[in-house]
């Protein structure tokens, strides 16, 4: 057992996987000789050699393009594109290939491969270096989309992405890359895809969250003194609905939280299935806390668009007043 | 029947003053006058200035990540110097030279890289894009920005920079080939400094010279020493004769380095070694001009020591304005979303709440009962 960061423990479960299965490769820009620009892959080219940790040319489309060639021909390739907001060139190798690549062949070729992407804002980066875009993928059938909130859930998670028979796109927020240090098992352990977890219990009220917001959520929950259940989805699709469920059945009222946009934000599912399966045992309209309906700000403001503590309790306290 | 050839090229490299003094009278003279090379001279150190000042405000935590433009002021400063001030400059983050002597205050650059979207308000007669962070888009906008001169009759061309690494983009490819075969006058100006982050130029394009992927769309292509400013004036202006009189593209790769790192958030010293960076130290375009115009006697230590004294200054007092100038407010988040903004984010805007009850505080019991 080690303290690790988020970071740490990405290495270690890509470390544990590579040397369990040599399906599994790595490419992207600057994740070979840098050890990629948050040092996530740091030292892997060294281990596994530059054959199975490449650096390739400057070409969001042509990483995922090429993945998926690898992919079909039975790796395990697991690309990383740097930044969240450069995932616009490559979108439709993802949505027009990957995503339909079973169904359109009846299951003859697949494309197990695990992107991953760093995400969110919160770090004082020059702008595209700060969105949430999980919805315009958990929107594209075809795609498994998956953010940890923390160390533990981040390798346990990568290992069954790195093992799911479909692609999977894996959310990294950046913003707790270093922030949080948990507690990780050294032997493998894997998360399941499409499972939550409930982070903290409680009768009141349910808030719904993941990826970074999770943290700003539990702030504030204990701002506001009241017994809150706090989900942490994990997964964003397949979306853990049933553990939604039973939160809210019990409470009565939910918020949910996330740092993208919120018209079609993922929030908007939440809150329509919550809609369809609570109906009778709500006590107060669903509410979502999330970013505005804005380009993300350059820095200066962006602490002024991502939902802080003070915004999330706001929402709380709203909710349980109604 | 026998095998023929189906083309057979050549790429011309230029090279007027080198980085031991010796300068080509035949293609350089009468090339720059002295007057404007004093001022193009100026303009590199007070560049080179301001990258050193700004490199030093992120290290004590008062801007945000800033890319360093060091040792590549001669590509975009020659380009801009041979436009005309009416022609687009399209850049995409090192090219700060170029933008300063088009005239776009230093306080513009600075304010994007401090996180200031006001940055960005480029005053239009410049003629100069924003700032373009993901990497090889804004090729394809200067083919927009030079087909719109065109179908209005104008004779206005666009220049646009960008990489080694962007070359691998797909929008280059078909920004090439859009100028190209729409005959659209852009002068494609791809600044080759050998690193795209840590990624070496060869993953990027193994060909000989990255001049020669202009050939594939049948532009005309020109490779030059980048650290030398007279050879980016000869190019250009060669460019810029090419896309006037045909319409049609052109291509120029400038030979050149990155001496700084990617970005005040990288550290090249994990990827390339320090021979390397010390030789291209050698071939500064500054330190190459300095000694040309002392050689000729149009330039003095002393001179050169004043310059710095005032580029300095001038630097300092452009810090002090970016950092008095007063915080964005957190309206202006929404305020240039669109030119008529949507009744539900004029709600978000004012209520600074996306909840429901957030928003409409009338729905809350406690509200009802205050009825």
């Amino acid at each position: 057992m080690a303290n690790l960061t988020l970071v740490q423990a990405i290495n270690l479960a890509l470390i544990q996987e590579m040397e369990k299965d040599d399906r599994v490769i790595l490419l992207g820009e600057d994740v070979g000789a840098n050890g990629g620009v948050f040092r996530v892959t740091e030292g892997l080219q060294k281990r596994f050699g530059a054959n199975r940790v490449v650096d390739t040319p400057l070409a969001e489309s042509g990483i995922i393009g090429t993945s998926i060639g690898l992919a079909m021909a039975g790796l395990r390739p697991v690309p990383e594109i740097q930044f969240e907001g450069f995932l616009g060139p490559a979108y439709d190798q993802l949505c027009s290939h990957a995503a339909r690549m079973r169904t359109r062949t009846r299951g003859a070729f697949t494309v197990p491969m695990t992107v991953r992407v760093p995400v969110g804002g919160g770090i004082h980066a020059p702008e595209l270096h700060s969105d949430s875009p999980e919805a315009f993928y958990a929107h594209q059938p075809g795609l498994k989309v998956v953010m940890p909130s923390g160390p533990y859930d981040a390798k346990g998670l990568l290992i069954s992405a790195l093992r799911d028979p479909d692609p999977v796109i894996f959310f990294e927020p950046k913003r707790i890359y270093r922030a949080i240090r948990e507690e990780v098992p050294e032997d493998e352990y894997t998360i399941p895809i499409g499972k939550a977890r409930v982070v903290c219990e409680g009768t009141d009220l349910t808030v719904v969250s993941w990826g970074a917001s999770v943290i700003q959520c539990m702030q504030a929950i204990e701002a506001c003194g009241r017994s809150v259940e706090l989900i942490d989805l994990r997964t964003i699709y397949p979306m853990d609905m049933e553990t939604v469920e039973q939160s809210v059945s019990k409470t009565g009222r939910c918020v949910i939280v996330h740092e993208a946009p919120r018209t079609c934000g993922v929030g908007s599912e939440v809150a329509t299935q919550i809609m369809e399966k609570c109906f009778l045992h709500l006590e107060a309209p669903v509410q979502r806390v999330t970013g505005f309906d804005t380009i993300m700000p350059y820095y200066k403001l962006e602490l002024e668009y991502l939902p802080d503590a003070a915004r999330i309790q706001r929402g709380i306290e709203d909710c349980l007043a109604y | 029947m026998p095998i023929t050839n189906a083309l057979t090229t050549t790429i011309e490299r230029v090279s007027i003053l080198d980085e031991h003094g010796n300068f080509d009278e035949k293609l350089g003279k009468g090339l720059i006058p002295d007057a404007d090379l004093l001022k193009l001279y100026e303009t590199m150190v007070t560049c080179r200035m301001m990258d050193e000042v700004a490199f030093k405000l992120q290290r004590s935590g008062r801007m945000g990540t800033y890319p360093q433009n060091m040792g590549q002021e001669a590509n975009s400063l020659g380009a801009a110097y041979a436009l005309n001030n009416d022609d687009w400059l399209v850049t995409c983050y090192r090219e700060n030279c170029g933008l300063m002597w088009r005239g776009v205050p230093i306080d513009s650059i600075l304010l994007h890289w401090m996180g200031d979207e006001r940055g960005n308000a480029m005053p239009r007669p410049h003629h100069a894009t924003p700032i373009a962070v993901p990497i090889g888009t804004q090729m394809l906008h200067a083919t927009g920005l030079a087909w719109a001169a065109k179908y209005r009759g104008q004779k206005q061309i666009a220049c646009t920079f960008f990489g080694d690494g962007a070359t691998s983009e797909g929008d280059f490819h078909e920004a090439c080939n859009f100028a190209a075969n729409l005959d659209i006058p852009v002068i494609f100006f791809c600044q080759n400094n050998f690193w795209a982050i840590s990624v070496p130029g060869r993953i990027q394009c193994s060909a000989p010279t990255v001049a020669q992927r202009g050939i594939a769309y049948g532009m005309p292509c020109l490779q030059l020493d980048g650290n030398d400013l007279f050879a980016v004036v000869y190019g250009v202006r060669k460019a810029i004769e090419h896309a006037r009189t045909t319409g049609k593209p052109f291509f120029i790769e400038g030979v050149t380095y990155r001496l700084g790192d990617h970005t005040t958030a990288d550290d090249a010293r994990r990827y390339r070694d320090q021979a390397e960076v010390d030789a291209w130290k050698a071939r500064d375009p500054i330190t190459r001009l300095r000694n040309y115009m002392t050689k000729k006697g149009i330039w003095s230590d002393a001179k050169d020591a004043a310059l710095r004294e005032a580029a300095e200054a001038s630097c300092m007092a452009t810090i002090e304005r970016c950092e008095q100038v007063e915080h964005p407010v957190r309206s202006d988040v929404f305020n240039y979303t669109f030119a008529d903004l949507p009744a539900d984010l004029a709600t978000q805007r004012d209520t600074g709440h996306t909840h429901s009850l957030g928003q409409d505080p009338s729905q809350l019991p406690s509200a009802s009962n205050a009825r």
